[in-house]
């Protein structure tokens, strides 16, 4: 029987708290990010424009049909290369957190748009055409009437999108950077532990996104009543 | 870009880079196509049993769902692979097999129980969405719980369910490359694996990107295909 030693996390503490910071930041600049181009793209996509319309479902599709591994292993690629030629950055320079930030926000956006595209399209026409009867221009009645209603229709699927995209963080992995769970791996691996820390890192994301998908159902709830 | 590289042969001769990425793409699929079979019937059978009345198969149902939704895909997969033999009776056996076997056994039940947890949730919202006029008059007429599932809420069900399992196959196949960091050498392994080679980073990401956008219509074509023939008569998109 295996017998099992937890006496190397609370030690690790501090370290695997540096990684959540990491995979929450990574979170939260995807989140906000991800919703704003997602937002912008979804409203592309409804253009009558044809060459907009057309750029944004071909740049929808294309994310959402690469694995995000690939989509992260491409970035981690050419984000540096073209962040150092642009900024004059030196080689030494870490950029991997910038990468994949980066990588996430414009993947996320992809996903977010098809979110926020519903959204659009479940608030009733006759606000839009209310709003340009008013004399706004297509543009003021999106982002003065359609919009706010959309958004607010969509947040529950924006936030559970969210939990999604921090479980997602955890890919980051295949460039090394220490995120929650990389750092869980690398104490696991060092001390030998990797069983206890393994288990340790999914009762932690267990708790958390349990805990917020639990939060977003009563916010539904409340949102119903 | 130089996409000769593809035809030169690998350093071991016996094939070309190409070769390396059609056996990653190879492996791709039928992990992908394994896990499928795993994960449909595990997830109807789920899914329905998240449907009737037994609250204690509700909740275990629901509980499964929970855990598999709310752990990461890649800390499931390190536990299947890492903890799982060592914690499990008779696991220390598991670790003497030969690695690629090892590997695909470990990605197959991961993938496999995770998506089922995914298809457990739609094949629910599926019989959710029947009016509830269908299960009752199924019973008023005589028929058992289970023969009002069997004739009366499944037909229609499975048939409204295609379309988002078409989404969930899609996914899978996506799922697949988060593998590739144990070193199982699917399609995204190798591409890896060729950078580390030839160091033609651009040529191999751009050759492996492709071929899984080749992947998604050839699903998407079998699917289409299925969903016309499984269309409810009378029901929106119906031809009848």
């Amino acid at each position: 029987m295996y017998e099992f030693d937890w006496s190397s996390i609370p030690g690790a503490l501090p370290f695997l708290w540096q990684g959540m910071k990491i995979s929450l930041g990574i979170t939260g600049v995807a989140v906000a990010a991800g919703i704003a181009w997602g937002t912008v793209l979804a409203v592309m996509r409804l253009s009558p424009a044809r060459p907009v319309s057309l750029f944004a479902t071909l740049y929808v599709s294309l994310f959402r049909s690469v694995p995000l591994v690939m989509v992260l292993l491409w970035f981690f690629l050419i984000v540096p290369s073209l962040l150092r030629d642009v900024l004059g950055l030196s080689h030494a320079t870490d950029l991997r957190l910038a990468s994949a930030m980066v990588a996430f926000a414009l993947f996320e956006a992809a996903y977010y748009s098809e979110i926020m595209r519903a959204g659009i399209q479940s608030v009733s026409k006759g606000q839009r055409s209310a709003a340009l009867a008013l004399g706004m221009t297509p543009l003021q009645a999106m982002w003065h009437v359609v919009l706010p209603q959309a958004f607010r229709n969509m947040v529950p699927l924006l936030l559970t999108q969210a939990i999604i995209l921090f479980q997602d963080t955890s890919l980051v992995y295949v460039s090394a950077l220490a995120d929650f769970f990389g750092a869980a791996y690398k104490v696991g691996d060092r001390d030998g532990r990797l069983v206890e820390m393994l288990l340790f890192a999914g009762a932690v994301y267990f708790v958390l996104c349990s805990a917020a998908s639990w939060g977003v159902r009563v916010l539904r709830r409340r949102a119903l009543a | 870009m130089d996409f000769r590289i593809f035809f030169s042969p690998v350093p071991t001769g016996e094939t070309t880079y190409l070769g390396w990425l059609l056996t990653g793409l190879r492996t791709t699929v039928a992990l992908s196509l394994a896990s499928w079979v795993l994960a449909l019937p595990l997830g109807t059978v789920l899914g329905i049993l998240r449907t009737v009345p037994n609250r204690g198969l509700r909740a275990f149902a629901g509980a499964y769902v929970e855990l598999f939704r709310n752990v990461p895909l890649l800390v499931q997969l390190f536990i299947w692979y890492f903890v799982v033999p060592e914690i499990v009776p008779g696991g220390q056996r598991f670790k003497q097999i030969d690695p690629f076997t090892g590997l695909f056994l470990t990605s197959f039940a991961c993938l496999g129980l995770f998506t089922a947890a995914r298809v457990c949730e739609i094949v629910r919202t599926g019989i959710e969405s029947l009016p509830p006029g269908q299960e009752n008059a199924g019973l008023a007429l005589g028929f058992t719980l289970p023969q009002t599932y069997r004739h009366v809420l499944l037909p229609m069900a499975a048939r409204l369910v295609v379309p988002p399992l078409t989404s969930e196959m899609l996914n899978i196949v996506k799922n697949s490359a988060v593998c590739s960091t144990l070193g199982l050498f699917e399609l995204t392994a190798q591409g890896r694996q060729l950078v580390d080679y030839t160091a033609h980073a651009y040529e191999s990401f751009t050759a492996v990107t492709v071929l899984y956008l080749l992947v998604n219509p050839a699903i998407q074509l079998v699917m289409r295909a299925v969903e016309s023939r499984a269309r409810v008569p009378g029901y929106l998109g119906s031809r009848n």
